[in-house]
């Protein structure tokens, strides 16, 4: 029986075979882990900073940080403590910026909105490639240029428009000024802020916009529907979730936007609702005006500030992200 | 066998608009011509863009009324909504044009070659034009883009290969969480950096915080751009790996990595053009210093968006020729990442 030895010569033992994961892995899906915390532990980290830095003037001020409209601070050059108390209250700028925020999103959405259906649905074949890319190379712009350009260019003529808007319109509480000073004006940061979330509100309402189902579309073209009626029966209520949550990213970038604001923007500790008044108020523009020359407790509020502009921006944000995502799968 | 003569009719193209039927069309283009000069001329709608909404206003009209009088009430509808549609998506491209002009033009104005070859040490914002130049700023810039890029595209890529290849516990957070991580206004992210390390601390302003606080920023669209690069890797090519015995580790390293190179660069390109024109989170860390530093961890450093702001803020003719010329040269580097990562992505696709 030759076969039979030969056979227990040579034969392998079997691999073992498991599920279990090697120690390569174990090593790699680490790593890799590690790596994906990476988002969590910044966001933590950004929260823990900005609050144990300005925890001091929250626990001072109270819920008067939020509310107040003033912002003094008593300490003179020598780093001695001044007479009057120091008052920390970012009300004012609280109100600027969601002001400049929601006159951004008032006018940027409807351009953006309209320019996605444009791109989906009307634009020739031939330049539709060329037109998403000069929307995309706008997101592209850095804030500083749009700070620059809205300072010099977008300025001048916004002034011209709002005085317009005065004139014609200024028996709506909302045009009236108590002054006739039209320069650096809210509706100038918010035409500047319209500007810069068009890119991102276009590209999000442009995809959810292409998530809608073909066979409506057509089933809406064989009844009879004209392209707006199909539009309107079909694409809009099946993209309303989506491209409201894409205006809230707009929202929340038009929050947050500091460089472009600062230029534009006359920034005055009193709330104000007459948006073509030259006086307004912006979070992160109170953060850069006040750094420079700021004491240290002053930082120390200006840290809270931060902290309040960075809750602010993360809640509208998540929010617009759940409102994009169930859209964007629901057409999937 | 004969020949037969075969004779074609002419094609008579019946939906064709005759001569006549174009006359409508013709005189409503005069209209809109007419009445737009006549808005113009008599009314506050000046400048370009008053030009531009007379046009709209008169197109719309009249292709609503041409279109109703030969088609019915829908037709008009129909009509004057895509004109308005047209126009407004017309008009969203108006800054992109008038932006690109303006830093054209002015930006020309303030260059010179030594612009390129010296620092502001020796020259104040306020000095003439063919004093002093940007060198010390373009370094700083390229060394804190390195820095970050460094940082976070591992940390983002990483991210990305947990969200498609490991798909652990936790994903639908990370991913929510990138996405949140995404809108952190970048002045915050400066403050943090400020906030963490430099306030109390006596340690001070230099590169290495800047690039930190711009890496806080890359990393969502590194993670994100990345993500959607890997899901694009067909499903057939990670199994045939661990089909051939591969661990997990091996199959990510040596076949979904690299069939997705081109597309993690692109990432990595979107990633710096997110950071590189940046200003406000430099303003809380790099002190944006004059002369050229090479060294990122000891002294103040300077970038090119700082140095626009220090120009924009001065304020007077020459510094704001300054600032243009920067921009230019800042929206060039721009337009080469972005058009550099547009390309990548067609050769992909």
């Amino acid at each position: 029986m030759t076969l039979a030895e030969e056979k227990q010569i040579t034969a392998p033992t079997p691999r073992v075979i498991t599920t279990k994961p090697r120690t390569s892995d174990k090593i790699f899906r680490a790593v890799i882990f590690t790596g994906a915390l990476s988002s969590l532990v910044i966001l933590a980290a950004i929260a823990i900073f900005l609050g144990l830095r300005g925890f001091e003037i929250l626990a001072r001020e109270g819920l008067s940080f939020i509310t107040g409209y003033e912002w003094y601070s008593s300490i003179n050059s020598d780093g001695t403590a001044g007479e009057d108390p120091s008052v920390y209250g970012i009300g004012a700028m609280l109100i600027g910026t969601i002001i400049t925020a929601l006159i951004a999103v008032a006018i940027g959405v409807p351009i953006s909105i309209a320019a996605a259906l444009y791109l989906n649905f009307y634009a020739p074949n031939a330049i539709r490639g060329f037109l998403v890319g000069v929307i995309d190379l706008m997101a592209a712009f850095p804030s500083i240029l749009f700070g620059l350009w809205g300072f010099n260019v977008l300025m001048p003529s916004g002034e011209y428009w709002a005085k317009l808007l005065h004139k014609y319109l200024g028996w709506i509480p909302l045009f009236d000024v108590s002054t006739p000073f039209f320069s650096r004006s809210p509706f100038i940061a918010g035409l500047v802020l319209a500007i810069m979330i068009i890119p991102i509100v276009t590209s999000i309402a442009r995809e959810v916009f292409s998530q809608t189902p073909l066979d409506r579309i057509q089933a809406a073209y064989a009844l009879g529907a004209t392209k707006w009626t199909m539009i309107r029966a079909v694409v809009l209520p099946f993209g309303y979730s989506g491209v409201v949550g894409g205006a809230m990213l707009g929202l929340g970038r038009a929050m947050g936007e500091t460089v472009a604001v600062f230029t534009v923007l006359n920034i005055i500790f009193q709330a104000n609702f007459q948006i073509l008044l030259g006086a307004g108020g912006n979070v992160a523009s109170l953060i850069i005006l006040k750094f420079g020359e700021a004491s240290a407790e002053e930082i120390k509020a200006l840290m809270a500030a931060g902290l309040m502009l960075f809750l602010l921006t993360l809640v509208v944000n998540m929010l617009a992200d759940l409102l994009v995502s169930r859209t964007v799968k629901q057409g999937r | 066998m004969s020949t037969a003569t075969l004779s074609y009719p002419k094609p008579q193209k019946p939906w064709r608009p005759k001569q006549r039927d174009l006359i409508p069309t013709y005189l409503g283009i005069l209209v809109v011509f007419l009445g737009t000069w006549a808005l113009v001329e008599f009314t506050g709608f000046a400048g370009k863009l008053g030009a531009f909404a007379s046009a709209v206003i008169c197109t719309t009209l009249v292709s609503t009324f041409l279109a109703g009088r030969s088609r019915g009430k829908q037709a008009a509808k129909n009509a004057a909504v895509a004109s308005i549609i047209t126009s407004l998506a017309l008009l969203a491209m108006f800054p992109v044009i008038s932006i690109l002009g303006t830093v054209l033009v002015r930006g020309t104005k303030g260059l010179y070659v030594g612009f390129f070859t010296t620092d502001m040490g020796l020259a104040s914002v306020n000095d003439p034009l063919n004093v002093g130049g940007i060198l010390h700023a373009i370094i700083g810039t390229f060394i804190m883009i390195i820095i970050a890029t460094l940082i976070s595209v591992p940390l983002g890529i990483s991210t990305a290969i947990y969200l498609t290849e490991i798909r652990g516990p936790g994903s639908r957070l990370i991913r929510f969480l990138v996405q949140a991580m995404s809108g952190v206004p970048s002045i915050v992210a400066g403050l943090f950096i400020y906030s963490a390390i430099i306030s109390g601390s006596g340690r001070g302003f230099n590169g290495l915080w800047g690039a930190l606080a711009l890496a806080i920023l890359m990393l969502p669209t590194v993670a994100r751009t990345a993500e959607e690069v890997l899901l694009l890797i067909a499903e057939d090519l990670r199994e045939a790996g661990l089909a051939l015995g591969a661990t997990q580790w091996r199959t990510v390293a040596m076949v979904v990595v690299p069939a997705a190179k081109s597309g993690l660069i692109t990432a990595m390109i979107l990633g710096i053009a997110r950071i590189a024109g940046e200003t406000a989170p430099l303003l809380f860390t790099t002190g944006g210093g004059d002369e050229t530093n090479l060294n990122p961890v000891d002294g103040v450093m300077g970038s090119i968006p700082f140095a626009i702001w220090k120009a924009l803020i001065s304020g007077s003719a020459e510094s704001n020729a300054r600032a243009w010329a920067s921009i230019l040269v800042l929206l060039a580097l721009v337009m080469i990442l972005f058009f550099s990562a547009r390309r990548l992505g067609k050769a992909r696709r």
